[in-house]
């Protein structure tokens, strides 16, 4: 597995140097001038991208080389591709690495299942139903989004404990099926408010219900903001460490982020081979989630802020 | 349409500020819903899981940790009244002194430096410019992957004594140092790392400066106008709405930063305590002490903390913020 991010820069470069070269037309000073200009900035801005993306391409190349080369050879480009730290760093800890991998996986499944659907409930009712404290109730889940975590996470792990939870999945899942991350409900809302009355006016005009106007006409017509959903909950999950690092304590529960993060105390100075080999690991879902979901993670971060 | 606007217009409306837009707000209704009231079955329906959770996982929660922030609870006693114990012991805490000291550099450097840079960027990426999208992903990536343990490893080796940066640095002769494991430095690399994802803040500007129009530009270079003048006279003001926008996310999010720091200090908030953010240390409190009535007590000071900090910001706004409305 080698998606090398490296060579699709590369592959860029000449593509947008051709395009901002001098179509020349010395006499006419002010194309020239704007020519060299645009060539200028883009040389900058891809200058500043691979300063960027420099470390991100470095481990990669890192967990390609044998141990003693990696702080000795700068180069990205690996003399031998050696994947021994690969499987190394697979089998280095207590269990093997897929194992934290699948954990990873069952908690991010749960918990899209769960922004998905109690999300998109709770969207409904704001924006379409008439109930009473409406406008109450809607500006406590907007002030929710902003409570830091710090402030419940202390009898929420006493809670978990006593209902003996601590070391399973469920004080991560459970709290997505009850809808806690409110950041999508108002993606969700907002997205629902644009969808003409008319539809499900006329839907209620035939009888429909609100279960089956949600269920029939509000989600199908909304797979742009619950693919956003799933995006962000994808990668926001995979990517979570503080409250898996507390209700994960046994290192068969281990997620890959937690599991990722014993290589430092375990191993010392002496594995960094298999430690990069395993980061790179656990970025490629995240990298692949960016590649098929661009579209809906710069739409909903540009109307959200979500990241 | 933000959360932040969207507090903004139901403070308003609390103080009797103007009504808000139709259409856009939670609890206005077009006149032709009035007639069927009563969704109130289908509403709690709807609500239910979500109001389950408010009560169970957030406002019940919270108000055990109000409880516990006056009491001593080690999770194995059960826990014991002290009243303001906590708190008065939060004020001769060393450690705690300095994890506010940590937290507050960091946030008032890397935020103002990150929506600098995020702004730069975004100025420098043109309608119509050729290779956006192709920038704008590559700009976006480290956001997705900052927070992430691996990118938190990444960043302890590159800025280790035998790191990338050493390495670059050698090759002008400029002998370089363990950034990480220096207590002068090891919190500037944190935010370096905080810099590096600008791509977030960088794309909701780039929305923000799709929203001026292009006339405002075009009238203002006709009035002999120059590009520093057109920056500072037309996309500034009409950028403040999103500036405030990315500035209160953005330090709401920092202060809660914690990943990042617990890995390159291998959760000691290390070297001297240099990297120890208040989240960190909160941590050690209650989950590695379990201290955890003294954790509770931090937890409220935090959320004052940063109650504060919006509040500030909400209230700075009225002076720097214009809004079109």
């Amino acid at each position: 597995m080698r998606p090398d991010p490296a060579a699709g820069v590369h592959a860029s470069r000449p593509d947008s140097r051709t395009s901002s070269a001098p179509a020349p037309r010395p006499r006419r000073h002010p194309r020239w001038r704007g020519a060299v200009r645009s060539t200028a900035k883009h040389a900058g801005l891809i200058a500043l991208a691979l300063v960027m993306l420099y470390p991100l391409i470095w481990l990669l190349a890192s967990s390609l080389k044998p141990n003693d080369l990696i702080f000795r050879d700068l180069s990205v480009i690996p003399t031998d591709v050696d994947l021994s730290n690969y499987t190394d760093g697979w089998n280095a800890l207590t269990y093997p690495f897929g194992r934290y991998l699948l954990n990873s996986a069952v908690i991010v499944l749960g918990s899209l299942l769960g922004n998905l659907v109690a999300c998109s409930m709770a969207a409904y009712a704001f924006a379409r139903l008439e109930f009473r404290g409406r406008r109450l109730w809607f500006a406590i889940m907007l002030m929710s989004i902003m409570l830091p975590i710090h402030v419940i996470i202390v009898p929420q792990y006493v809670m978990f404990s006593r209902l003996e939870w601590i070391n399973t999945f469920l004080p991560l899942i459970v709290p997505k099926l009850l809808a806690t991350d409110a950041f999508f409900i108002f993606l969700m809302v907002q997205f629902f408010r644009g969808i003409p009355r008319e539809l499900d006016e006329a839907a209620r005009l035939d009888g429909c219900g609100h279960l089956r106007i949600y269920a029939r006409i509000m989600l199908p017509l909304s797979m742009p903001a619950l693919a956003t959903t799933a995006i962000f909950t994808f990668i926001w999950t995979w990517n979570d460490f503080f409250s898996q690092l507390i209700f994960l304590t046994k290192p068969s529960m281990y997620t890959a982020p937690v599991a990722l993060r014993t290589f430092l105390d375990s191993s010392g100075q002496s594995s960094w081979g298999p430690m990069f080999a395993m980061s790179i690991v656990t970025l490629v879902p995240v990298f692949l989630a960016f590649l098929f979901g661009q579209k809906y993670l710069v739409k909903g971060i540009a109307t959200t802020g979500i990241k | 349409m933000s959360v932040v606007s969207e507090l903004r217009r139901a403070a308003g409306a609390r103080r009797g500020g103007p009504p808000p837009t139709p259409g856009t707000s939670a609890g206005d209704e077009p006149p032709a819903r009035r007639r069927r009231r009563g969704d109130g079955r289908a509403a709690a329906l709807f609500l239910a899981p979500w109001f389950l959770g408010l009560v169970l996982i957030t406002l019940g929660p919270m108000a055990a940790s109000a409880y516990l922030s006056f009491t001593d609870y080690d999770l194995l006693q059960p826990p014991e009244w002290i009243g303001l114990d906590n708190y008065t012991r939060m004020l001769d805490d060393p450690r705690l002194h300095k994890s506010l000291v940590v937290t507050f550099t960091y946030v008032l450097t890397a935020v103002p430096l990150q929506l600098v840079v995020a702004l730069g960027l975004a100025m420098l990426l043109d309608r119509g410019m050729r290779g956006l999208a192709f920038y704008r992903s590559v700009f976006y990536l480290p956001s997705l992957l900052g927070g992430s343990v691996a990118v938190a490893i990444l960043w302890r080796e590159v800025f280790g004594v035998d790191g990338l940066v050493n390495a670059f640095l050698a090759l002008f002769g400029v002998e370089g140092q363990g950034w990480v494991s220096s207590p002068d430095t090891a919190l500037g690399t944190l935010v370096i790392l905080h810099v590096w994802t600008f791509g977030a803040p960088m794309i909701i500007f780039l929305a923000g400066l799709r929203q001026i129009p292009e006339m405002y530009y075009e009238a203002a270079s006709i009035d002999g106008a120059g590009r520093v003048r057109q920056f500072f006279s037309i996309t500034v003001p009409l950028l403040t709405p999103i500036i405030f926008f990315n500035l209160v996310l953005q330090v709401i999010g920092a202060f809660q930063s914690f990943t990042q720091a617990f890995v390159v200090s291998g959760g000691t908030g290390g070297p001297a305590d240099s990297t120890l953010f208040y989240t960190l240390y909160l941590y050690q409190k209650g989950f590695a002490s379990l201290d955890m009535g003294y954790a509770s007590a931090m937890a409220w000071l935090l959320l004052l903390i940063v109650g504060a900090m919006t509040a500030l910001n909400f209230l700075a706004s009225k002076y720097w913020v214009f809004y079109g409305d």
